[in-house]
């Protein structure tokens, strides 16, 4: 296609799409003359790999798949710390046919095009004979001939797609937790089988029941329902044995107690009655009960474990390889390190273990610990810490801490913890079913009271059918189906919830704390104040025009100067840039490199260049012609809807605040604009203290902790909710009990109101489940209850509380957010 | 009745340890990709017609 073609074809102000991701090309990289344009290098590198290997079906199967368009970045690392003897002993095993094996988790996989790419792997490296992706879970199971290829050469092929292969940790206890599920699962069947075929046998017996039936078949069928019974009961039932008893030991009370009661009862009474050959039998209706229950346990378990295994993920996500200094650089797993080796950090890598740099001078970016945005010059002597990252030149350190003793392997540990062993809330469900335990005995007792008077067998039989027909099938079905299909709908609305008990601790208000950075506000500076010509604003971004300064694009992006100026600048690192902009002298930069080259500053501007860092802001001077003329303010820019999403929160009755590790003066100036109180506002907290101060919050409610960085991620896990926002890392979401996948922080009062409304429904379902146990419970001891009518009562309470929980709606579905 | 409904069990009791046997091997881990896959597994001819 020709220059002038394109020309016609598309308007002059035309934009395009990036050939692999879809994304606008920024302006600056359009290459009119190319047949296509890419938004970024990774883009292009990317698009090449599979271009190049005939793979070009995954942009078909893309565009099917309707994912959200996420601009690709290969690393170009070589992945040699995956052939390590160490790290291959650990986490990669042999196959029964001699390949080698091994699951690595993948980062930037999204879509069923993704699959389709991941799994033709083998076909790009020979050797590799099976890629199997579990996309839920991102994790990849890759199988390889070891004679033929390394593991290493399948994960740079990956990198050259944009998948990052991590080693995927905590391979054990996934393990254990997939044996868990499978079990429960098998558990499951059993039980619905059983239940199936007892309500077999259970029609033959009530037809004689209602008609008449031999003795003799009478006691067959009670047989038959007692044989498939007790495997149910112990295999199936066990589960709610052992919860009741474990509860029972430490003294607390649990749903389970009273389910077991009711299994027991039910169990013993037909076991003794189909020994002696004559009585009811209740097989059917416990049978019943222990597959509806397991079904309700296995919704709320599935929840559960999408929690345990994002924790893996942050330990997944650490830098897995280091460059060892000997005689050579060589790659090498990091947990290879030992204190006192000697390290290499290259400029764009993470820093890999804490240490003391021995040689090398570069800018640090802290924010993953820290939450400070700005680098931070680092040179022999200085300590660093893992986690960070160089960002320009290379450095040698000399390890002291390495893996869990690092800070941020305390951070994870941290996180790891009070993911276990938050302070343990006795939830809605469990406290009822305290009383309910109680008041079922004592119901019970009372039957058997009244109704021995009359006669010993008949007592037994009402205070038994008493227990069944209580049994809380309905009442334990209430909270977590209610939960799990709010939860369903919370996560079409882009709200992803780790756990039942999130929405019922979002509904007790206490104590809300807020990061700033990327939370509250944009996360990137942007020209917020400026005094003086306006004139000079258009020569200063025309100055700054093709700096990479974050600055000098804040003021480029908000003044759009003409392209057509004739430029010629000078920038000095860290201090500003000087030049002639359409023929005038152009001075722009800190006050401190102004008034260096203008002597003084007018009065006026010397009093600006005070004031803007009082309120948070950065000063740059503008100077013309050797006079000072402009003073700009930058800053980073509060989220629109901030002020109206806090409102909202607090008119819930929640105490907000703002919870930073960014210098106090700036939190302060935010706040003030949020309309908080100087108490609420706390700068300067670093990522262990913000875990104390979520931890010792004395509010009576609960506490919730809103952020978006590594540097939240232990506060996120210590408060009894965190959450996440849009836009965080990964370590944050791993941590965090929600994650929120739309922007704005307005999508926090929003699920606030959406708790609301799903414990609403927990509630109703409670009311109706221990209505039609009161109704039931008296028909027991008036003596109506026999097996049919326990038959119809059970599944109907069952039934209306699963049709109430899935008829609610507690999230509705947002407004699509506007196209760009 | 003595021979049919034990036979009926035993069926019910084949077919339960097919399902169990489907769990333990973890036939059900994954029920998302799978439904995923099956819509890329044939390769069109050779003459792939890529939309330009």
């Amino acid at each position: 296609m020709s220059i002038a073609e394109s020309a016609v074809a598309r308007p002059v102000a035309a934009r395009f799409a990036c050939a692999h991701c879809g994304l606008d090309v920024p302006p600056g990289l359009v290459d009119e003359s190319a047949e296509r344009q890419f938004c970024c290098h990774g883009c292009r590198t990317v698009y090449a790999v599979i271009h190049e290997h005939g793979l070009d079906r995954y942009y078909a199967f893309r565009a099917e798949a309707e994912a959200a368009p996420q601009p690709a970045s290969p690393t170009g690392r070589s992945y040699t710390e995956l052939d390590d003897p160490g790290f291959q002993a650990r986490a990669c095993w042999t196959t029964s046919d001699g390949l080698a094996a091994t699951e690595l988790y993948l980062e930037g996989v999204h879509c069923a095009a993704c699959v389709w790419l991941v799994e033709r792997l083998p076909s790009l490296v020979p050797g590799l004979v099976e890629v199997r992706l579990d996309l839920p879970r991102s994790r990849a199971l890759v199988r390889w001939d070891a004679r033929a290829v390394t593991l290493s050469a399948a994960a740079r092929q990956l990198d050259a797609l944009g998948y990052r292969a991590h080693p995927s940790r905590g391979l054990e206890a996934q393990a254990l937790r997939r044996r868990e599920d499978r079990r429960m699962l098998a558990r499951i069947g059993l039980a619905g089988a059983a239940a199936a075929n007892v309500m077999a046998i259970a029609f033959a017996l009530y037809g004689g029941f209602f008609h008449g039936m031999e003795p003799e078949y009478a006691s067959l069928f009670r047989w038959a329902s007692l044989a498939v019974t007790v495997p149910a009961m112990i295999w199936g039932g066990g589960v709610f044995f052992r919860g009741a008893w474990s509860a029972l030991r430490v003294r607390a009370l649990h749903m389970d107690l009273p389910i077991s009661v009711g299994l027991l009862a039910g169990f013993v009474h037909g076991a003794v009655n189909t020994v002696r050959g004559t009585g009811d039998v209740y097989f059917d209706s416990v049978t019943a009960l222990i597959f509806l229950l397991l079904a309700g346990r296995y919704v709320q378990r599935r929840q559960q474990r999408v929690a345990a295994d994002s924790a893996e993920l942050l330990a997944s996500l650490a830098p897995s390889a280091a460059r060892l200094i000997e005689e050579e650089v060589r790659e090498v797993p990091i947990e290879a390190l030992l204190p006192g080796s000697r390290i290499e950090v290259r400029a764009g890598d993470t820093v890999p273990a804490d240490g003391v740099i021995s040689a090398g001078r570069s800018a640090l970016d802290l924010s993953l610990l820290t939450g400070e945005s700005r680098p931070t010059d680092a040179g022999p002597g200085d300590r660093v810490h893992a986690g960070t990252v160089n960002l320009s030149s290379r450095l040698e350190v000399m390890v002291e801490r390495t893996g869990e003793d690092t800070r941020v392997g305390r951070l994870v540990k941290l996180v790891e913890e009070y993911g276990r062993r938050r302070a343990p809330i006795a939830l809605l469900a469990d406290r009822i079913a305290g009383h309910f335990v109680a008041a079922v005995l004592v119901l019970a007792a009372l039957t058997f009271a009244i109704w021995v008077r009359v006669d010993v067998g008949r007592a037994v039989d009402h205070a038994v059918a008493l227990l069944i027909v209580t049994c809380p099938c309905a009442l334990a079905l209430a909270t977590p189906l209610a939960l799990s299909a709010a939860i369903g709908q919370a996560a079409r609305a882009g709200f992803l919830i780790k756990g039942a008990d999130v929405l019922e601790n979002l509904t007790r208000p206490g104590r809300m704390w807020l990061d700033k950075t990327g939370t509250l506000t944009e996360g990137r500076a942007a020209l917020l104040e400026w005094w003086g010509d306006p004139g000079a604003r258009m020569l200063a971004a025309a100055a700054e025009a093709h700096s990479s300064h974050p600055l000098a694009k804040a003021l480029v992006a908000a003044v759009a100067p003409p392209s057509d100026v004739p430029v010629a600048i000078v920038e000095t690192q860290g201090g500003g840039i000087e030049g002639t902009v359409a023929g005038r002298a152009v001075l722009l930069g800190s006050p401190a490199f102004v008034r260096a080259r203008t002597g003084a500053l007018p009065p006026e501007f010397e009093r600006r260049a005070r004031e803007l860092p009082a309120d948070g802001l950065t000063p740059v001077l503008v100077a013309v012609d050797g006079a000072v003329v402009g003073a700009a303010g930058f800053g980073d820019p509060l989220r629109e809807d901030a002020s109206a999403a806090l409102a909202r929160v607090r008119r819930r009755g929640w105490r907000v605040g703002i919870l930073s590790g960014d210098d106090p003066v700036v939190v302060g100036s935010i706040g003030r604009r949020l309309g908080l109180g100087p108490e609420d506002c706390r700068g300067g907290v670093s990522p262990e203290g913000k875990l104390r101060v979520v931890e010792h919050e004395s509010t009576g409610g609960s506490v919730v902790m809103v952020g978006d960085g590594v540097n939240d991620a232990a506060a996120l896990a210590g408060a009894t909710v965190g959450i996440a926002v849009h836009g965080g890392v990964e370590a944050a979401l791993a941590a965090a009990d929600v994650f929120i996948a739309h922007p704005g922080i307005a999508r926090v009062a929003d699920l606030l109101d959406g708790a609301g409304r799903a414990m609403r429904t927990v509630r109703r379902n409670l009311v109706l489940s221990l209505c039609y146990n009161a109704v039931s419970a008296a028909l027991a001891m008036a003596g109506f209850i026999n097996p049919v009518v326990a038959a119809v009562l059970m599944p109907l309470s069952s039934i209306t509380v699963i049709a109430h929980s899935y008829r609610a709606r507690s999230f509705a579905r947002p407004e699509p957010p506007p196209c760009r | 009745m003595y021979v049919l409904l034990p036979v009926a069990l035993i069926f019910a009791a084949v077919a339960l340890g097919v399902f169990v046997w489907a769990a333990l091997s973890g036939q059900y881990d994954d029920l998302h990709t799978p439904a995923l896959r099956i819509l890329h597994e044939d390769e069109p001819a050779k003459a792939d017609r890529r939309e330009r």
